[in-house]
This record gives structure tokens, sequence and C-alpha cells, in this order.
């Protein structure tokens, strides 16, 4: 038997547009990567955590395999010897995807100006929603997801290559 | 120290600080008898000296110190050479396997070599970087960009070798991080498998390099607090902690006793909830993801009382040079009761579902064994140097704050395996929460912060009123605390271990050269030899049981 939203339905049928039930089907159910390197990445255990709990929005299943996952959630410092890494793991995500750069360090280098720290990781992938903060408070990582939430419905269509794929970064040549 | 007097008896000097100074050539026999007649045996850490820029005059631009601690851990010397231009030094890694990546870390960030190491390449820094960064005249803004990831063969087939294997030979290879749930943050494990079994294993770190140290050399004593804060991000006010008690252990003032309360009881709350990471963290990579729930929650009691208190949940930075940013506030010892009861709990239903539990047992008893000797080697301090059964512990063997008259018990194992180290940590929460208790019922009034203007903030009531409160202040943001010129070297026990920071002062507001003496970076070089031979489901847990901290690692 049918609970919640569909057994009010019965067996009535909805017409929508493609669009807006795809979009619908993504936003709730993100699957996050989480690419957590430092002190940013302990903030969003919290956000895993009963407290936060990140299932209420549908992102509860965090995948360790890039190949799984649709969000990237970068959360913590991304050092010049890890940008590498960071954009392999990238690339290795399949379309659609999108991007959150957590925290002071992953948006600008935070205040580690200096000869290691990469000053933002978007001068390697391309970023949807920055997070600010250090760290930023668990209520901010939720606040990010429904950002791109709102981006899914605004921005996206099937009909359509995803916007802005053009980017390139530092490491584009290179790899 | 007898014996290397006898023996050198012409041959060293005194320092104004209190360093032995010794001819290069003679380091590494002086180190020789230190450790081996003189029972200095544990080497605490190891770092270079660039005096370029130093007012003071120096022999050479580069010097090597070297600290030592003997067998009961009370006694720690100092050790120092300089270094000629040939910019080369003999290793000490057959004495003290500690030294190993120690040695590496000053290549890289000074580019002095050591003469027979059996590796010496570059640690935190990537393959491709070119130059010195911890070199005065390295900009520190300079970044250099990273194209490629070491491969790691250069390290992996010589090791093969040694083992008489050849790396075609039916070998597979696997890399275990940097990104990988288990790597605990950007620690990378390259692996050769035989099946499941290790039979090789090399440790790539400095993922999270972040230049701590550098960055140190550029703000004022306060401003490297919140840097602080991002070592061991888990138990950010110990850091906090170590860091202040190193520079008033320079300026020589001795804190208000209410603040050393406050001290030990914040720190020892930190010490918790850093225990309580390491242990969730571990059970999940163990399958008990219930436990999880149970011991991370607590720590969100204990954030909502951080936040209270300090404004953040996770980096405090609630320490000042000379005490703490503000007292406690009205309703703390209820809040306090509520955090370790929530941490009791926890830690009760925990254990009711793994002190008795086979699969626990088997999949932590005997795995991941390192044993006494070994692990003081390899400069093992904290819950791991204990879990082996090692009664070292900063607080009781050198202590601070009163620790001396708080009625607690250190934690040993007795195998050194990864039950013991967390073992020995869920009796330390135990034995935290005592001392909680002990220090609140005792802790008096007064003042928090020593009575000192050159070195604590003036009230904000005397800032806005007068010019004089007014031009402290702006004298205390601008140019710091005035430390005296010093070379010195002071630890606190923190949630892994020793702690400590060497510091060079030079009387001016910001410290000449701070190194940090992280104890995970000392485990973390140890673990490659600890999984050999293992199974690779073992080596994820020797590894979480070991409690890496990245930012602690890598700096
Ligand atoms: S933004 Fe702050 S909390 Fe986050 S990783 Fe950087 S230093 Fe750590």
């Amino acid at each position: 038997m049918a609970v919640g939203a569909e057994a009010i339905f019965g067996n009535s049928v909805i017409t929508t547009r493609l669009d807006s039930a795809i979009n619908w089907a993504r936003e709730s159910s993100m699957w996050p990567y989480i690419f957590g390197t430092a002190c940013c990445a302990i903030e969003f255990m919290s956000v895993a955590s009963s407290k936060y709990d990140i299932s209420r929005f549908g992102a509860e299943v965090v995948r360790f395999s890039p190949r799984q996952a649709d969000l990237l959630i970068v959360a913590g410092t991304i050092s010049y010897k890890q940008a590498p890494i960071l954009k392999k793991i990238y690339d290795q995500m399949t379309e659609p995807k999108w991007v959150i750069s957590a925290g002071a360090c992953a948006c600008s280098g935070g205040f580690y100006d200096n000869y290691t720290t990469l000053q933002g990781i978007d001068a390697i992938i391309p970023v949807d929603v920055y997070i600010s903060g250090c760290p930023p408070r668990p209520e901010a990582f939720l606040d990010a997801l429904l950002a791109i939430h709102k981006l899914q419905y605004e921005n996206e269509s099937i009909l359509k290559e995803r916007t802005g794929r053009n980017f390139k970064g530092l490491l584009d040549e290179a790899l | 120290m007898k014996h290397f007097k006898e023996v050198f008896a012409n041959q060293y000097t005194l320092d104004a600080y209190g360093a032995y100074i010794v001819d290069k050539q003679l380091i590494q026999n002086a180190l020789h008898v230190l450790k081996n007649d003189d029972g200095y045996h544990f080497l605490v850490d190891m770092t270079a000296i660039d005096y370029l820029t130093c007012k003071a005059s120096h022999p050479q631009r580069f010097a090597i110190v070297y600290l030592l601690r003997n067998s009961g851990f009370k006694n720690l010397i100092t050790l120092k050479t300089y270094i000629d231009s040939s910019l080369a030094t003999q290793s000490i890694v057959s004495l003290f396997k500690a030294a190993n990546w120690a040695e590496r870390e000053i290549w890289d960030q000074y580019g002095i070599s050591f003469k027979h190491h059996p590796n010496l390449k570059r640690v935190l820094n990537h393959k491709e970087f070119i130059g010195h960064p911890l070199r005065k005249d390295y900009p520190i803004t300079q970044g250099q960009i990273c194209h490629r990831t070491d491969d790691l063969m250069d390290e992996m087939t010589p090791r093969l070798k040694k083992k008489g294997l050849d790396k075609d030979e039916g070998l597979m290879f696997l890399n275990l991080g940097p990104a990988h749930p288990a790597s605990h943050g950007t620690i990378r494990n390259f692996v050769a498998l035989d099946g499941e079994s290790i039979v090789c294993a090399v440790s790539e770190i400095g993922y999270l390099h972040r230049g701590f140290e550098k960055s140190c050399e550029n703000h004022t004593y306060n401003q490297i607090i919140p840097y602080t804060d991002r070592l061991n991000y888990c138990s950010a006010i110990l850091n906090n902690i170590g860091f202040a008690h190193a520079v008033e252990g320079i300026l020589g003032v001795d804190l208000p006793e209410r603040a050393k309360f406050i001290r030990v009881i914040i720190g020892e709350l930190s010490r918790v909830i850093d225990h309580l990471v390491c242990l969730a963290a571990i059970l999940v990579d163990m399958g008990g993801l219930t436990n999880y729930w149970y011991l991370y929650n607590p720590r969100e009691v204990v954030y909502d009382l951080l936040s209270k208190l300090t404004g953040a949940r996770l980096t405090n930075s609630y320490m000042r040079i000379g005490g703490m940013s503000h007292d406690l506030y009205d309703g703390f010892a209820e809040d306090l009761k509520e955090c370790i009861k929530a941490v009791e709990e926890g830690m009760g239903d925990t254990l009711r579902l793994i002190e008795h539990n086979r699969i626990f047992h088997d999949r932590t008893q005997n795995v991941g064994i390192i044993s006494k000797e070994e692990a003081i080697n390899r400069g093992f301090s904290g819950p791991n140097l204990r879990a082996c059964g090692v009664p070292y512990d900063v607080r009781v063997n050198e202590p601070y704050y009163h620790y001396e008259t708080f009625d607690f018990d250190m934690a040993l194992g007795s195998v050194g395996d990864v039950y013991d180290r967390m073992m020995v940590r869920f009796e330390e929460i135990r034995q935290s929460i005592r001392i909680i208790h002990q220090a609140m019922s005792r802790l008096p009034e007064g003042e928090v912060c020593v009575k000192d203007a050159s070195i604590s903030f003036p009230s904000k009531q005397n800032v806005y009123s007068n010019i004089e409160g007014l031009m402290n202040q702006f004298k205390l943001v601008y140019e710091g605390v005035k430390v005296p010129t010093k070379e010195y070297y002071r630890a606190i026990e923190a949630g892994n271990g020793e702690l400590g920071f060497f510091i060079i002062s030079d009387g001016s507001g910001k410290p000449y050269k701070v190194k940090v003496r992280p104890p995970c970076f000392y485990a973390m070089a140890a673990y490659p030899f600890m999984v050999e031979g293992g199974m690779i489901a073992d080596a994820v847990l020797t590894l979480g049981s070991l409690n890496i901290i990245a930012g602690e690692l890598d700096r």
C-alpha cells in the first residue's frame, strides 16, 4: 500500500513537464562525494549525523566513488599537491554533476595565502555554489544543498547541454 | 649526560639558551653516546634553522637542532650543530628511525641533505616543487603548480627488491588514498598486494601541507592562535594551549590560578572529544556504524558549550598569550555536566556493544602491533605509545598547570595493537572526566589573564574610555606581544601525544621561526612498517587506531 503523497493521489494521473519530473527526482536524491581534506570535513560529519541530518534533504547516500556521485562537496584546504587529485575525481564523475565549494579554504585559499595552498578550487574545476565560513556551520552546508536544488529546477533541462561546461582550469592543458 | 660530557669534554659548548653545540662531524657519535650510554633514547624532534635574516650573529647560515628525552622522559636536551656551505651532514636514521621523515622534511623545507639517508626525497611539498620554502629567502606566496602525482615506484621498487621480490611478479599495486574513505583526510598509502595481504607499503603525506610554519613567521603571536586551531582540528583548544604555553615559557610568565584551571578543564574536554572522533571513525571503518552516532552525537553537546563559550564550534581560538580571551560564562558548570553526561552515555552504549563482542576482538586484537622499543625509537607518543605499555604522558612526566595534584591514572596497554590503542583512548576519556570534576571543584576565582600590559589586552572599558588603554590595545594588535630573544621548546600532552612548539623569538612581535612537533607525524612514518605482512582490511583499522589527523601531520 502506498504511503505519503502517493496515497493521496490514488489511481489518478498527474501531468507535468518531463524536466520538472526529472529535476524533482534529481534534487530529491543527490548522491554526494565528500572531498574532505581538513577541518571543514569534520563539520560535514556533523551534517551527516543525527542532529543536522542531511537525509532530510535526500542527500545522505555519501559515495566514495566519484562514478556513483553527482554532487562533489569540496570541504577543506586544497594544496597544489592535492589539486591534480581533485581534478581527477571531478573528471571521473559523470554528468550531470554539481560542485559545492565549502569553506574559506576551498573558495579562496582562506587565510593560507602561501606557497602551498591553491587560492580557490575554481582555478581547477567549475564551482556551482560557494559556502563561506571557516568552517561553515552545518546549517550552511544544508543551505548550499538547497541552493543546488534551486539551480536544478531553475536552470536544468534535459533538452539542453549543461551550461558553463566550457570551463578551462589551470590543469586542463596538462592532463 | 655524564658519558656525553666525559667523551666530548672539550668538544662541545653551551649556547645562551642551553643547547649543546657540537661539531657536525661529531654529531652522529654524540647522539650514539647519548642514546646508548646516557639513556637519551627518545628523539623528540629535529629541525633546521635558517639564520639568514637573524639579527644575532651565528657562525653559519644553517643549523640543525635535535631534541632528545631520556628514559624517564623527564629531561629534555637540545643538541645543535651548524651546517657549513656544503649543506650536508650525516643522517642519524641508523640510531633513531624517527629521524627518517624528520630528515626528509628538513631536506624538503631547507635543502640540507643527509648522507646515507635511505631515501632522501621531499615529504611535504610536491615532486615538481623547486626550491626550499622555509628558507628565509623563499617568498611566502610563491606557489608552484603541481601537474602530476608521484607514482612512488622510486620508493616501492627498492623496497620490494630488499624483500627479494620483483614488481612484475604477480603483485597487484593499489593506491589507498589520498581520496579514500579510510584515509582519514588526505593520506596516501601505496601498497603491493599478494592476494589480500600487503607485502610492501609506502606512505605519502603532504597533501594537506598548508604552510603553517611559514605563515607563523608572518604573523604576530596572537594571530598565530587561529592557525594552531587548524593543526589538530578535532581538539583545537589543546593546540591553542600548546602554543600559548610555549610562548609563555619564553616570556617567563606564570598564569593566574584561574586561567590554569580553565585550561585544564577545557583542555581535557577537548581531549575527550578528540578521542571520540577517533573511536567513532575507527568503528565506522570496522562496520559498526551505530557506534558512530553514539560517539559522535555527544560532540554536538560539547559543540554547543564551546560555541557559547568561544563563539565557534570547531575552531575556537579561545586562548591568548598570557591567558584566554575571556572568562567562563554563567551557567557553564551546568552545561559542562550535560556534556559529561552525554559523553558517558554515548561511551557506555558503545562499550556495551563492543566490549565483549567477539567480532570486535577478532578484528582488533593482535592487529597492527608495535613493540615498546620500536615505538620509542620511532618517536611515538600519547595514547599510541601508552598502548604499548610505556608510561609516558607529559602531564605526568613533566607536569604543568598543577597536573601533579590531580588524581588520575595513566591508561596503559600491554600489546600495542589496535585493541589497546582503542581501549587506552576509552579509558583516557574516563580519566579526563575525573580531572574535569576535580578541576571544577577546585576552580578558584580571579583573573584569567596575566596582569601585564605588555602581554594581555586591556579591558574593553579601558580601550573605549581612555587613551592609554586605546594605545595599549593598538600596539598589542599591530606590533604583537614582544617576546624576548630565545630558542625554546615546550610541550603539552595533546590528544595525540606530545605536542611541542620549538620557537625562535627575536624580541619582536612575530616569531623568527616556529616548528611544531606533531605527534602523529612520527606515528604515520611508522605506519607502512606496521601494516606490511597483514591484511588490507587490518591496515585500515591500524590507520584509524593511530588517529592520524592530516592538519597536524602535514601542517
Ligand atoms: S576553511 Fe577553515 S575550517 Fe575549513 S578547511 Fe579551511 S581552515 Fe579548515
